[in-house]
């Protein structure tokens, strides 16, 4: 018997039916990922499972099968006997998923206390203990420690600390990485693979990222508008994907379709950038975000910054764009002038297309306002001009009139990036610009920079933590490592021919199918 | 944390003094003249020199800044100066009122927090959304109901009515109840309404559910994390309902007759008593600024986030 029957489920948000017909098992010991883009119900399911749909949300129809158990008839009651005890849940965002006001000990013990295994020294002695299986180093210190005092990879072991301290059967964990740097990401997944050796615990795995679910699982579902596109065995969807959408999905995905590289042309530079410095004061003490930083981008090429969180390439981004004032070292932009046109010559792209456009203001007002700026054009003329520049982002001519809450997130970043192709610029500085969005809508909007590369010879520098994407885009990369950049070259030689440790090591973290 | 206590307190001291100047030029500028609206009653048969002498005692003629100064000096050694009213030391009509007020006072703010924490907390507790949705509105009513109306509402109904509190006599302790209860109610609101919606913005972080996968209650979660997390800024408020809480005491001593600071300032404003209303200006803002002191003190001790940052 299986350990988890799903059988059917359907699920409605205030009335709308969001998930349907959504039927999968789970074995003992098993990893099954559930794999799709945002608004798949992927993260609805693994939350009706365990019984924590929000207020405005309703289990319409279907069995949930625990063992002989059929969830989706208990009480709400009842299932806090079953949450903590017999699933465990880790979750998404590891820096908002603790308490901040309680200590790591007393989280970790809380679900001790709630199921009642022990008295206080007990449980002491076993958050300690759990602690040290998770890696963390020096546990009893930890256990005193509040959460802001932790990284986000030692917060999310603490997270799965929770999630194994009462050894569950079935453990759920919803993107549990999507939220970490690569390197982290790859030891954090190799705990919960030992822990799964380690007890027999099943695993379902909730990801967008299919690198991840294909290099993780033994089962793959694949999910797409509230229902279940495809199911099997990874290997057989991985390599004989039967659904459309899985084919499109995995061509998408840039980790897993190897594209040809793109070779560094010969042009004179259009960003030179040498011995940049920035020195951050905090209180007494100072660092180092950005340490000696040069570079070089040839005109009508991408130079990729690449580097985990902390690693200044986003420090050095706002310097390129002024933004910031350096400590010292220098950014020439070649023909950008120095007074307030400089910004006419070079934009930025943000990587939030939620939080970057103004959301009282309509669209055709967001990418007319660097024209009124810099008083180009009149009235019609700037109409006229704002039409062109949806034509070329490939958005109709009806969102006009929108507001940014009325578009998707695609939609959204291709007015960010018509905005800034508004006052013609010659470079463009992209700051994790598709790191927000789903594969399928990445897999677009890096098609449409490389076409507007092409037809207005624009140069970009391009930051980003996603390897894969960075691959595929760019022409020259610089890694960076604290402040510094330990790695620099064509993109065929870093990625084909690393030469620093570090380097070695994002490309090794990078999920198993890619390489 | 020895910095952040003491530029706290040096801030405290500088609100304070600010208050006491501020109160003074306020003063000093009012139109009319307290020891004439005393003095110059022609039933005293006074002659204009004899006033003059008076003047000259209250010395009501010295250059302002001097004035100032001697004032000052009086308030940092603990003298307050001499009611033109009754003659007495302010120190002990202060020392007369304020044992009422404290206890009106302290009485109706503990009411006050705990009305803030049953509206509150049944609100986000309640799961039928009528019902949530009048809890959430009480704040609103509490507000708008004006403290001389709500006293005279609760002696008709509670005194003449159902004549469960005597009006006139009876212990300590009753005679306490209605006063506490119309000072309260709307000192309660505006905590109830903070304290109500930290709830809600605490309820929507990742963290509850993460709790809720523990296997905890509804009620467990409540009480231990989301009300730890929501009573930051709710105590913030209710550090700035002191304001209100001496305001109010105006009223309420006046509608339900107590003595008391509330009774004081009515008593001091009337003649026009200006070291009195000082006194009382400056009282009410040192209590204010302690509070607040307090309320600062305490916000790293109940979130561990703000002792790296203090």
């Amino acid at each position: 018997m299986s350990l988890l029957d799903v059988r059917d489920i359907a699920v409605s948000y205030d009335g709308r039916r969001a998930v349907e017909g959504i039927s999968f098992t789970v074995e003992p010991g098993e990893v099954v990922a559930v794999v799709g883009e945002s608004g798949s119900g992927k993260t609805t399911t693994a939350h009706a499972i365990i019984g924590l749909l929000p207020r405005n949300a309703s289990l319409d129809a279907g069995q949930i099968l625990l063992g002989e158990n059929d969830l989706a008839t208990w009480s709400a009651r009842r299932m806090e006997s079953v949450r903590g005890a017999q699933i465990g849940l880790i979750p998404q965002d590891p820096s908002n998923s603790l308490d901040p006001v309680k200590t790591i000990g007393a989280q970790i013990g809380e679900v001790l206390r709630i199921h009642k295994r022990g008295d206080r020294g007990t449980i002491r002695r076993r958050v300690v203990e759990l602690l040290a299986r998770v890696g963390l180093p020096d546990p009893q210190a930890r256990a005193r420690q509040y959460p802001h005092e932790l990284s986000g990879g030692m917060r999310q072991r603490v997270l799965i600390a929770i999630a194994i301290a009462l050894e569950p059967r079935l453990i759920i964990a919803d993107e549990p990485t999507s939220a970490l740097d690569v390197t982290v990401q790859r030891r954090i997944l190799d705990l919960v693979d030992d822990l799964r050796a380690e007890f027999g615990t099943a695993v379902l795995l909730v990801t967008h990222d299919l690198g991840v679910a294909a290099s993780r699982s033994d089962r793959l579902v694949v999910m797409k508008d509230g229902r279940v596109e495809e199911q099997g065995t990874t290997r057989e969807v991985m390599s004989a994907p039967a659904a459309e959408y899985t084919k499109r999905l995995l061509g998408d995905a840039p980790a897993l379709s190897a594209r040809p590289f793109k070779d560094a042309a010969a042009a004179e530079p259009a960003i030179v950038v040498r011995d940049l410095v920035k020195e951050f004061r905090v209180g007494r003490s100072s660092f180092l975000a950005v340490d000696g930083a040069s570079f070089e981008v040839p005109r009508g090429t991408t130079h990729a910054l690449v580097g985990e969180s902390g690693s200044g390439k986003t420090t050095t981004a706002r310097m390129v764009v002024r933004f910031t004032e350096p400590t010292s070292g220098t950014v020439s932009i070649a023909g950008a002038p120095d007074d307030r046109r400089f910004r006419r010559h070079v934009q930025l792209v943000y990587q939030n297309p939620y939080g970057s456009l103004d959301p009282r203001q309509s669209i055709a007002d967001i990418v007319e306002e660097p024209l009124r700026n810099f008083r180009l054009g009149d009235r019609a003329t700037r109409r006229a001009r704002v039409g062109e520049l949806l034509d070329r982002v490939a958005l109709s001519r009806d969102l006009l009139t929108r507001r940014p809450r009325e578009l998707s997130g695609g939609q959204r970043q291709r007015v960010a990036i018509a905005r800034a192709l508004a006052a013609g610029p010659e470079v463009i500085v992209l700051d994790e610009a598709v790191s927000a969005l789903d594969v399928t809508v990445q897999a677009q909007i890096l098609d449409l920079l490389e076409q507007l590369q092409r037809d207005l010879g624009l140069t970009y520098l391009f930051i980003s933590h996603d390897l894969a994407v960075v691959r595929q885009i760019s022409h020259t990369v610089s890694v960076m490592n604290r402040g510094r950049i330990v790695e620099s070259g064509t993109t065929r030689q870093v990625f084909t021919e690393p030469r620093h440790e570090y380097t070695r090591e994002l490309l090794a973290a990078i999920p198993e199918p890619v390489r | 944390m020895t910095r952040y206590l003491l530029s706290r307190v040096g801030q405290a001291a500088l609100v304070l003094w600010a208050a006491f100047t501020a109160s003074y030029v306020l003063l000093q500028l009012l139109p009319g003249d307290s020891i004439l609206i005393k003095f110059q009653n022609p039933e005293l048969g006074l002659s204009p020199q004899q006033i003059a002498e008076i003047r000259a005692y209250y010395g009501a003629g010295d250059p302002p800044l001097l004035d100032y100064l001697n004032t000052l000096l009086g308030f940092l050694t603990g003298s307050f100066g001499y009611s033109i009213d009754t003659g007495s030391p302010v120190v002990e009509r202060l020392a007369e009122a304020l044992p009422e007020t404290a206890k009106l006072a302290s009485a109706a703010f503990v009411l006050a927090v705990l009305i803030a924490v049953l509206i509150a907390f049944a609100a986000s507790y309640s799961r039928t959304s009528w019902l949530r949705g009048a809890l959430l509105s009480v704040p609103s009513l509490f507000i708008s109901v004006p403290a001389f109306w709500l006293g005279i509402l609760l002696i008709q109904v509670f005194s003449f009515r159902l004549r469960l509190v005597p009006v006139i006599g009876g212990g300590e302790l009753q005679q306490l109840i209605l006063p506490v209860l119309t000072l309260a109610v709307p000192i309660s609101a505006p905590i109830a309404q903070v304290l109500a919606r930290g709830i809600d913005q605490v309820y929507a972080q990742p963290f509850v559910p993460v709790i809720a996968a523990k296997g905890a209650t509804r009620w467990w979660i409540l009480w231990r994390h989301v009300a730890r997390n929501a009573v930051l800024p709710a105590m913030t408020v209710a550090g700035l309902t002191f304001g209100e809480l001496i305001a109010g005491s105006v009223v309420t001593e006046t509608v339900f007759g107590r003595g008391g600071i509330g009774r004081l300032t009515e008593q001091a404003v009337n003649a026009q008593d200006t070291p009195v209303m000082l006194a009382v200006v400056v009282l009410a803002a040192a209590v204010f600024v302690l509070v607040n002191l307090v309320v600062d003190v305490l916000f790293p001790v109940l979130d561990p986030r703000l002792k790296a940052a203090s």
